[in-house]
């Protein structure tokens, strides 16, 4: 298990005050107490980390939420930041001597501008909710984390949230554009807007995917866009994987970048079909849906070219759909995939590296043998055109040792995807669960750049502390840069 | 002046961290095609990083490329197009509109965050940027992100040093997320609209499902110097709409956005490109000499209002609109926009619509005392001082290009 940073005593010593204090800026039941009302937040959706917070906090305006950032400041009182707590890494994971910020009244579309293809929204909507509130004019927010039915914007901004369609859409990064931001000293701050770009740095950029540890969003203005006329998928059976991987590989040669491209792994096949009955085909190794999207000459145009791909890589099914109601289908294994696996297993644990496509193969028979020397088996999803893998760890919580086997298993596979080029998280942030795991990828020198940025925002790290950083910010040490000029010797640079 | 022409990231580093210990500001040039971009920089000496250069490696089937920063954007280009793929976001050839014939190179198109027409589609420099290796202002290496298309591991660095004009690191080598080139592309011409038609109409065309992928408006006198004849010769304003995809799909989407839009003239797969990438480069449509440059950045449904509110000031007011209106480029007369080069007027034009201004062309000593990126003031003016400290401490990475005094 991942340590959290020591409480700090003199806070937890005060709670009484802070709480009396934080209820004269937020009224009524805006400030959470009891201890009862509190377990509803001690986890987000990595629940094998569980922590009641000091006090929950639910402001309703920017200026509360700037009031109670101002207060913690002052008094050096660590806050976290929570959407709807759906975060698979436990980036909404509460501290024993934090205030958890919910920002789950920010509820309401403030405007949808369909001139300008954007819409403005409080933080609390949930991904869907936007969605839901313009598709009456032929738009859509593109992004679509499965956990769209639940998941805030506000949340999706923190982590910069995927979904299957990004490869041809992009992430939450490229379909936000604007966002109020309130720092953790209280000034609240607009960046972005409803143009495109920054006339500075862009600090817009780097907040989406700071996993709530820059600033805590209160408004957030994404962009729009029209809704593809039609889409059909195609279901494509493998004799292995890794023939699914080389088909991919020649779509995307070939020049054409699909709306979404998914592929299943045997065990996860069997568990879909027993879960929905979506006809998958029972004899494929691998399976790979592909969905083309746009106007139907397009479309029809496309499905020809990827079924003659298909064919030519060894597929040994190949279905593309013939209705809406037969597309949906097909999807519906796979968006069942993750409680479909519940079904089989008491428990899973979800994991998400991204690798290059062309080391699947490899990948994946290091990770048949990690199964034998785990004990535990593993199904896979795997986002395809962008090479995010989605392992599903089948443990059972209640077996002695089978939840830390499960995470070493986990983070065993990390490991591999950054040893053969990948990284350690391709949308789910590293928030708790891989914090530990970053120096895989980073250096002292490159954390410790990342960390000063951290400071420039929140210069006494008060903000999510004990998450992405394997340590603790020391601002004040981080300042002092040395400069190692007078140890080296400048042999033979050249001079014009 | 000394130049600092290193070889390698090592020998790189070891000249900031000198520079940085003798508190000796650099000049960060890559090929310097772009130099006269920004305020002019406070130092004495230049780093010139040209010898930092070369594809290092190109996967096609991952649409990955990792090169060195001042590997010339036209022999990436090449190397993209004889495996059919492209940078979707058309870095724009800026030699004519800055007046130098020096190369273009890669890092300069991350470090000005470019984009050209495709930008309402595809994204800027900014939204390819997958991973570096860089150089701080204390002579550190250090790297972010990495080479997938797919990664949230970490602050996304990558969006902070795109567009920050190499004041924050030197950029010692870059990963980037490449797309397929469109099997072929028209553009659909429509004529003689009045600029806020024109912008409602490229609104219309934007909001179709049919993946209008540039929309772009020449008023009269811009139409009139296209080197691309169906434009030229045409009768006043000009507004294309361009189409990118399987020639099936082309067609049919063509159709369909006519029949929202209305009829327009086509032209062919040539002559688009022609024009969008006459459209990128700016510098032929516009008025040539004494002039001074804007380049806005606004909510695209303001930008003939824009216009007009700088025009009513300065009548040598001539402008261009692309991104469906997102990008204006706004050329005055240097004599009539006076010594500010027309910023108070053009700030004062933008408030109520957002976005941001920059005097992209302007002589050094106007771009010396103006501000020429928009203007950062109270909190988000501090917090951009204490960024910049985070990464430079001592100052040395162009000093004073995007902002007096930092």
């Amino acid at each position: 298990m991942i340590r959290m940073p020591e409480p700090d005593g003199a806070v937890l010593a005060r709670r009484s005050e802070i709480v009396a204090a934080l209820r004269t800026i937020v009224p009524g039941e805006g400030v959470i107490d009891s201890e009862r009302e509190r377990r509803a937040f001690d986890c987000d959706g990595l629940t094998a980390y569980r922590q009641l917070p000091m006090v929950v906090v639910l402001p309703e305006t920017t200026a509360e939420v700037a009031a109670v950032l101002r207060y913690c400041r002052a008094n050096a009182v660590k806050v976290v930041p929570r959407g709807a707590g759906t975060s698979l890494s436990g980036g909404a994971l509460p501290l024993e001597d934090g205030v958890l910020l919910g920002l789950g009244k920010f509820k309401r579309i403030l405007e949808v501008d369909v001139a300008n293809r954007c819409a403005v929204v409080q933080p609390g909507v949930t991904n869907l909710g936007i969605t839901h509130a313009v598709q009456a004019e032929g738009l859509y927010y593109a992004p679509d984390p499965s956990s769209q039915i639940a998941c805030t914007i506000g949340g999706n901004v923190a982590e910069n949230s995927g979904g299957v369609h990004c490869l041809k859409y992009g992430l939450t990064t490229n379909n936000v554009i604007g966002v109020e931001l309130v720092t953790m000293d209280g000034d609240v701050i607009r960046v972005g807007g409803k143009h495109f770009d920054a006339g500075g740095y862009d600090l817009l950029g780097v907040l989406v995917g700071s996993e709530g540890m820059l600033g805590v969003v209160t408004e957030v203005t994404v962009r729009l866009l029209p809704t593809p006329p039609g889409a059909r998928a195609l279901l494509i059976g493998f004799p292995s994987v890794e023939g699914a991987g080389e088909c991919v590989a020649a779509v995307i040669a070939a020049g054409i970048i699909p709306g979404g491209m998914e592929i299943m792994d045997k065990l996860a096949i069997d568990a879909a079909e027993a879960f929905v009955q979506a006809g998958y085909p029972m004899d494929a190794e691998g399976l790979l849906i592909v969905e083309l999207d746009g106007c139907a000459a397009e479309v029809d145009h496309l499905i020809a070219a990827v079924e003659t791909i298909a064919v030519e890589h060894g597929a040994t099914s190949c279905r593309a759909s013939r209705s809406e109601d037969e597309r949906l289908l097909f999807w519906a294994g796979r968006k069942a995939a993750f409680p479909a696996v519940g079904r089989i297993s008491p428990d899973y644990y979800c994991m998400d590296g991204t690798i290059p496509r062309k080391a699947i193969g490899r990948v994946l028979k290091r990770m048949k043998t990690m199964e034998e020397r785990y004990g535990l088996r593993c199904a896979n999803v795997f986002h395809a055109g962008d090479g995010n893998l989605h392992p599903l760890i089948l443990y059972d919580a209640n077996k002695p040792g089978e939840l830390q086997r499960a995470e070493d298993f986990g983070a065993d596979i990390l490991r591999l995807c950054v040893e053969v080029g990948g990284v350690l998280t391709g949308e789910h942030g590293v928030g708790v669960e891989k914090r530990d795991l970053m120096d895989t990828m980073f250096n002292e020198v490159d954390l410790n750049q990342q960390q000063r940025l951290k400071c420039a925002f929140d210069s006494e790290s008060l903000l999510n502390p004990g998450k992405v950083f394997p340590q603790l910010c020391r601002c004040a040490e981080l300042g002092r840069m040395h400069v190692n000029a007078g140890k080296l010797r400048f042999p033979d640079l050249p001079r014009f | 002046m000394t130049i600092y022409r290193p070889s390698d990231e090592k020998q790189l580093s070891e000249i900031v961290a000198r520079a940085a210990a003798e508190r000796q500001p650099l000049e960060v040039v890559s090929g310097g095609s772009k130099r006269g971009l920004g305020r002019p920089v406070k130092a004495e000496h230049v780093l010139d990083v040209s010898q930092i250069a070369g594809v290092v490696n190109y996967e096609p089937a991952e649409l990955v490329l990792t090169a060195r920063p001042a590997t010339p954007l036209a022999a990436i280009k090449a190397e993209l197009a004889a495996k059919r793929q492209m940078l979707a976001f058309e870095p724009p050839d800026w030699r004519a509109l800055m007046g130098s014939n020096a190369e273009p190179t890669l890092g300069g198109a991350l470090a000005c965050n470019l984009a050209g027409p495709r930008r309402v589609r595809a994204g800027a420099a900014r939204d390819v940027f997958l991973g570096f290796s860089a150089v701080n202002g204390a002579g550190e290496i250090w790297k972010a992100g990495g080479k997938v298309v797919k990664n949230v591991t970490g602050y996304d660095m990558m969006k902070l040093l795109a567009g920050s004009f190499g004041t924050l690191s030197v950029l010692t080598e870059v990963t980037l997320r490449v797309a397929p080139r469109p099997e072929t592309e028209t553009t659909i011409l429509l004529h003689g609209l009045a600029d806020e038609v024109a912008l409602r109409t490229m609104a219309k065309a934007l909001n179709t499902p049919f993946e209008v992928s540039s929309v772009a408006h020449l008023p009269p006198a811009a139409a009139r110097r296209s080197q691309v004849a169906e434009i030229a010769g045409g009768l006043g304003a000009v507004t294309g709409a361009r189409l990118e995809g399987p020639a099936p799909s082309v067609a049919w989407r063509a159709e369909a956005v006519e029949r929202l839009v209305g009829r327009g003239a086509r032209l062919d797969a040539a002559a688009s490109a022609r024009f969008w990438e006459e459209a990128g480069e700016v510098h032929r449509l516009l008025p040539p000499d004494g002039r001074v440059l804007w380049r806005l950045c606004p909510a695209p449904s303001f930008a003939a209002a824009i216009v007009d509110a700088v025009r009513r000031r300065l009548a040598s007011t001539e402008a261009l609109f692309d991104w469906g209106g997102g990008l204006v480029w706004c050329s005055l007369d240097g004599g009539e926009a006076g010594p500010d080069a027309g910023a108070a007027i053009v700030r004062a034009a933008m408030k109520p619509a957002g976005g941001h201004a920059t005097l992209v062309v302007a002589p050094e000593a106007t771009r010396e005392r103006s501000a020429v990126f928009e203007p950062a003031e109270g909190p988000l003016g501090e917090l951009t001082a204490r960024i910049k400290a985070g990464f430079d401490p001592f100052g040395v990475l162009n000093p004073g290009r995007m902002r007096e005094g930092s």
